[in-house]
């Protein structure tokens, strides 16, 4: 059984976080990431050729791995 | 006979098995999951490619057919399905056997869900061929911050595999090894400015066999034979290797957007592993988008890495080491690579598709080995008949064409 002074505690921090958080403003607005949306801007426009090219340098290759997550980095819509 | 059997071999491990064992676990962990970003699904898309590697004296080729479809508004499923055929007659092959060709099929099923601003991914992948089977399962989790400019994304991966082995063409029953890989991802991209996004990956991994006997190793190609001198001559011997093998893996990368619809883009990636190997790679592209129907990309990428502590090309003696590798991947060496490709987009459109794109990519890789030596492709003349030293033959080359051809759907 979770005490009320356990929910509150846990309430009271994730209030804080989420304040503290909230001051971090996007120094990229939504309005200014155009550029950052075209898809000549994503690490992996097309996830099935680049997951076989990664492949192939697998085999040819001693290293593997870290080769990043599929899609873009844009966090834009 | 055991060694020559193991010969059509190497190719067997070099190429096919090259692939499950090492990209398997990448190839899931890269399709059916971490979508980087987490506050929206992954588009759907068909995409049905054909590819083709030509180098060596190998040629592999098959399709290769992903289709990723959302359910509602939060959840994406996606569903791969991938085919290499093989035709080798490899420097591996060469050396004591002759030509062969295989098979290897893969499947792979993924489900995204998403909520608010993250992103639970879940995959499963399978992968046969004639004498080895691979499952893997992974996990991720990927989330948004700081209005999506930051995203941050953890993966999981774990596979079940059993190694066989061929002899004269047939399954060898008494030869079935179990190895368990794990594999554990970490992600972070990073919007710094409207032109710029920067992204840092971590990947450790580690691959076990399980219940071996005595003597018996599963991280190996069990037709590849280590070479050792014998009355002057290089005789050969199956390969022995540890029975674990850690990785780690970092890298960063950067896309910039210039201001005439163009991209260039830096990659680099340190690794270093339990067996000694250190490599690094980087790589430089620039992409052109002209007038939003053709877009150009050009690359260069380059790569590097130590031996691993058990190779050598040849031994002094038989048993010289605990360990022993010639496995030329795990030999040093430098390698290029250039590529240009095109992708054009339809101007039509067919009802119920939004875009449709064809797309041709050319990847020539030469890869130049310090220590790994041609003492058998000489026409059918192995090299002390050709007038070679033993040990001094001419070193190894290798000259690769990689094609990649596949149309694409958005709806």
């Amino acid at each position: 059984m979770i005490s009320a002074k356990v929910v509150l505690i846990t309430l009271a921090l994730c209030t804080l976080l989420c304040s503290s958080c909230s001051r971090v403003k996007p120094w990229v607005k939504p309005y200014e990431r155009q550029n950052i949306a075209d898809p000549i801007m994503s690490f992996s426009r097309d996830p099935i050729s680049d997951s076989y090219l990664s492949h192939v340098h697998d085999a040819r290759e001693g290293a593997k791995g870290a080769d990043g997550g599929a899609g873009g980095g844009c966090g834009c819509n | 006979m055991v060694v020559q059997e193991a010969a059509v071999v190497v190719i067997k491990r070099c190429l096919l098995r090259l692939l499950p064992v090492r990209f398997l676990i990448g190839a899931c962990l890269a399709l059916v999951c971490l979508p980087v970003l987490a506050a929206v699904l992954p588009d759907e898309r068909v995409d049905v490619l054909q590819h083709q590697y030509e180098g060596g004296g190998i040629k592999v080729s098959g399709p290769s057919v992903l289709v990723r479809k959302n359910i509602g508004t939060k959840v994406s499923v996606s569903a791969n399905y991938y085919v290499d055929m093989v035709s080798s007659a490899s420097i591996d092959v060469l050396a004591s056997a002759s030509r062969y060709s295989e098979e290897r099929k893969q499947q792979s099923v993924g489900l995204d869900y998403m909520f608010d601003r993250t992103t639970y991914s879940l995959g499963y992948t399978t992968s046969d061929e004639n004498d080895y089977q691979s499952k893997t399962y992974n996990l991720g989790v990927s989330q948004t911050f700081f209005g999506d400019l930051t995203t941050l994304s953890f993966g999981f991966a774990f596979g079940q595999d059993v190694v066989g082995r061929n002899i004269k063409g047939m399954p060898d029953p008494s030869f079935l090894l179990d190895k368990q890989q794990r594999r554990y991802t970490f992600n972070l991209s990073q919007i710094l400015t409207k032109n710029l996004i920067t992204e840092l990956s971590l990947e450790s991994g580690t691959e076990a066999c399980i219940n071996m006997k005595e003597g018996e190793t599963c991280l190996n190609n069990p037709y590849r034979s280590y070479s050792y001198v014998l009355n002057g001559a290089r005789a050969l011997l199956p390969e022995k290797y540890p029975l674990t093998h850690n990785t780690d893996a970092a890298s960063l990368r950067a896309i910039y957007h210039l201001p005439y619809s163009a991209s260039i883009r830096a990659d680099y990636r340190s690794f270093s592993d339990s067996w000694g190997i250190s490599a690094s790679n980087a790589e430089l592209r620039y992409i052109q988008d002209f007038k939003k129907d053709l877009l150009l990309e050009v690359k260069y990428r380059i790569y590097s890495q130590t031996e691993a502590d058990f190779y050598s090309d040849l031994f002094p003696y038989k048993d010289a080491k605990n360990f022993m590798a010639r496995d030329k991947e795990l030999s040093p060496f430098s390698s290029t690579t250039i590529g240009v490709g095109l992708t054009y987009k339809f101007p039509w459109t067919l009802p119920g598709i939004d875009k449709s794109t064809a797309n041709l990519y050319w990847d020539h890789m030469q890869i130049d080995y310090e220590d790994f030596r041609d003492y058998a492709n000489f026409s059918g003349i192995k090299a002390p008949d050709a007038g070679y030293k033993l040990g001094e033959e001419p070193l190894y080359k290798l000259n690769a064409d990689v094609i990649r051809f596949y149309i694409s759907f958005w709806f």
